[in-house]
């Protein structure tokens, strides 16, 4: 049952929940690298090891509920279609690396899809959390708590002055990665987020796309991470990604009713323009719809749309990626007819047509 | 003036650090820059993208300068767990195993400091149940850190709270030094 939910549902059930900040941050999520002190590590392809550790976690964990993560899923990577392991890269649920991954890969999803565990990764173990908004701290809280109680079942890779021993030397120390998925839309409209880029990247942090390292910035949405994970705590990683997004922030709400100010007419005619490309659009590429969602998406924090709710977009944003549009189809589509199905599926979702 | 790593050779390269922001002086010997990690040939880009590589390269080059013998010892480094060899790690960019980090400890720090900003101990989390008295341990060692700072900053009232907070942690584990000269 619950593969069918992960797999039918745009929205994760946690993203329904509106978050602080939710006008400029769609969702905060940690992740951390552990991985277990007697087994070698999944790049040697050690089938025997990587099975015994994908056995454990299923026997041990399935069905399983920690606090508000209710019943895991447990999910081998082998059992899944290429559509489906799409999809689950299109929410966010595993990594394209998992993905690709042989035998031994398994994912471990709780029903509401906050926490995801992935096993046998480049890490025996990757867990993430998400939170809706900016709630960086509460993710890392829980990620901590949720980490405790998988180390009351296995011993960690995990030395006194190294930290957690990750297999790459880039995660060693906290295993760590802390970052929010941003929604620069003015920034980038002023053509600003190019000249901050460096700036960010001078502060130890990382700027990617929606879909991670090399991906562009698709909705002029962004994620902002930490690079370095040895020599600092969780804690203190957290505050200074935090005191550059927080700066970030209140630099888009300024340009953005500066525009309001200044140009409203202009701002009002480019949202309402791109409202009608998704709301009556035959066919439709993504980076077209993407755009659009963008803009749509500025205009309901701006009060400019009034009765479309503000996470109708974040689920926009997966249903028109090309696993999703497959996954609804139940087949393999051409581009032609994802642009088709993609144009039809929004204008089903925005029911601007009566 | 002299290199502020070795303290012999005079400081030939002289440069300022920004890490997350903070800004230091560096002034160290051409050796000790290659060694410490602290710059890259100059053919090599210093890029996210070909960091690790980078780093690996820089491995070779030390070779050069040891006329063979780092050679010998490279030769030597394999993980007894894995048997992954240092040449390999070098070449993947990754450990093979836990072990491993026993294995080439010798020669991660140059490593660790370029990926790190000039970092090579962890700082952070230690896991719940296996840490054991590392986390008396850490606590103490935040303590001092804090009463360092209080003292700093002359808010001799908050570090007496805090120099208490240490004593009491010290006896509870038995640690016969009460720390009362601080």
């Amino acid at each position: 049952m619950t593969l069918q939910q992960f797999m039918n549902e745009a929205i994760s059930p946690w993203m329904r929940e509106e978050g602080p900040d939710s006008d400029i941050i769609l969702s905060s999520r940690i992740r951390l690298a552990r991985n277990l002190s007697d087994f070698t590590y999944p790049i040697l392809e050690d089938q025997e090891s990587l099975e015994e550790i994908r056995d454990f976690f299923e026997k041990e964990y399935e069905h399983q509920t920690f606090q508000d993560y209710e019943d895991f899923s447990f999910i081998p990577i082998h059992n899944l279609t290429g559509i489906e392991r799409r999809v689950l890269v299109e929410k966010h649920l595993i990594s394209p690396h998992l993905a690709k991954r042989g035998n031994a890969a398994a994912a471990m999803i709780s029903k509401n899809e906050q926490v995801s565990v992935m096993i046998n990764e480049e890490d025996h173990l990757r867990i993430q959390l998400y939170f809706p908004g900016y709630q960086l701290r509460s993710a890392l809280d829980k990620a901590f708590e949720f980490d405790d109680w998988l180390e009351e079942k296995v011993n960690y890779a995990f030395d006194e002055t190294k930290g957690y021993l990750t297999t790459c030397p880039t995660n060693v120390g906290t295993g760590m990665r802390a970052s929010v998925m941003m929604h620069l839309p003015a920034l980038t409209m002023t053509k600003q987020m190019n000249q901050l880029l460096p700036a960010i990247n001078q502060l130890g942090l990382v700027v990617r796309g929606i879909y991670g390292e090399g991906s562009e910035a698709l909705g002029n949405i962004f994620q902002i991470s930490n690079q370095i994970t040895l020599g600092k705590s969780e804690e203190d990683i957290v505050e200074d990604l935090k005191s550059v997004v927080d700066q970030l922030i209140q630099h888009e709400r300024k340009i953005r009713s500066r525009m309001m100010e200044h140009s409203s007419l202009h701002l009002e005619d480019r949202i309402y323009r791109s409202y009608g490309v998704l709301g009556y659009s035959r066919v439709i590429e993504s980076k077209e719809a993407a755009k659009c969602i963008s803009n749509v998406r500025l205009g309901i924090d701006l009060g400019i749309i009034k009765d479309t709710p503000q996470n109708i977009l974040s689920e926009l944003m997966t249903l028109i990626q090309p696993g999703f549009l497959q996954q609804y189809a139940k087949r393999e589509l051409t581009t032609k007819e994802r642009d088709i199905l993609r144009a039809s599926l929004i204008r089903e979702r925005l029911q601007l047509e009566k | 003036m002299e290199c502020q790593e070795c303290h012999q050779r005079p400081a030939t390269l002289h440069f300022t650090q920004v890490i997350n922001g903070n800004k230091t002086e560096v002034h160290v010997c051409e050796v000790c820059a290659k060694e410490k990690g602290y710059m890259t040939y100059p053919e090599e880009g210093y890029s996210l993208h070909n960091l690790l590589s980078g780093l690996f390269n820089f491995d070779t080059t030390q070779l050069k300068n040891h006329q063979g013998q780092a050679f010998k010892q490279e030769e030597e480094l394999t993980c007894p767990k894995c048997k992954m060899t240092f040449t390999e790690f070098k070449s993947v960019g990754k450990f093979g195993c836990a072990t491993c980090y026993e294995t080439f400890s010798s020669r991660l720090d140059p490593i660790l400091r370029r990926v790190h900003a000039g970092n090579t101990k962890h700082a952070g989390k230690i896991p719940k149940r296996q840490g054991g008295d590392l986390h008396t341990k850490k606590q103490l060692e935040d303590y001092k850190a804090e009463l360092q700072h209080l003292i700093e900053t002359e808010a001799f009232e908050e570090a007496a709270k805090v120099r208490d907070s240490i004593n009491a942690l010290k006896k509870q584990t038995g640690d016969p030094e009460t720390g009362e000269n601080s």
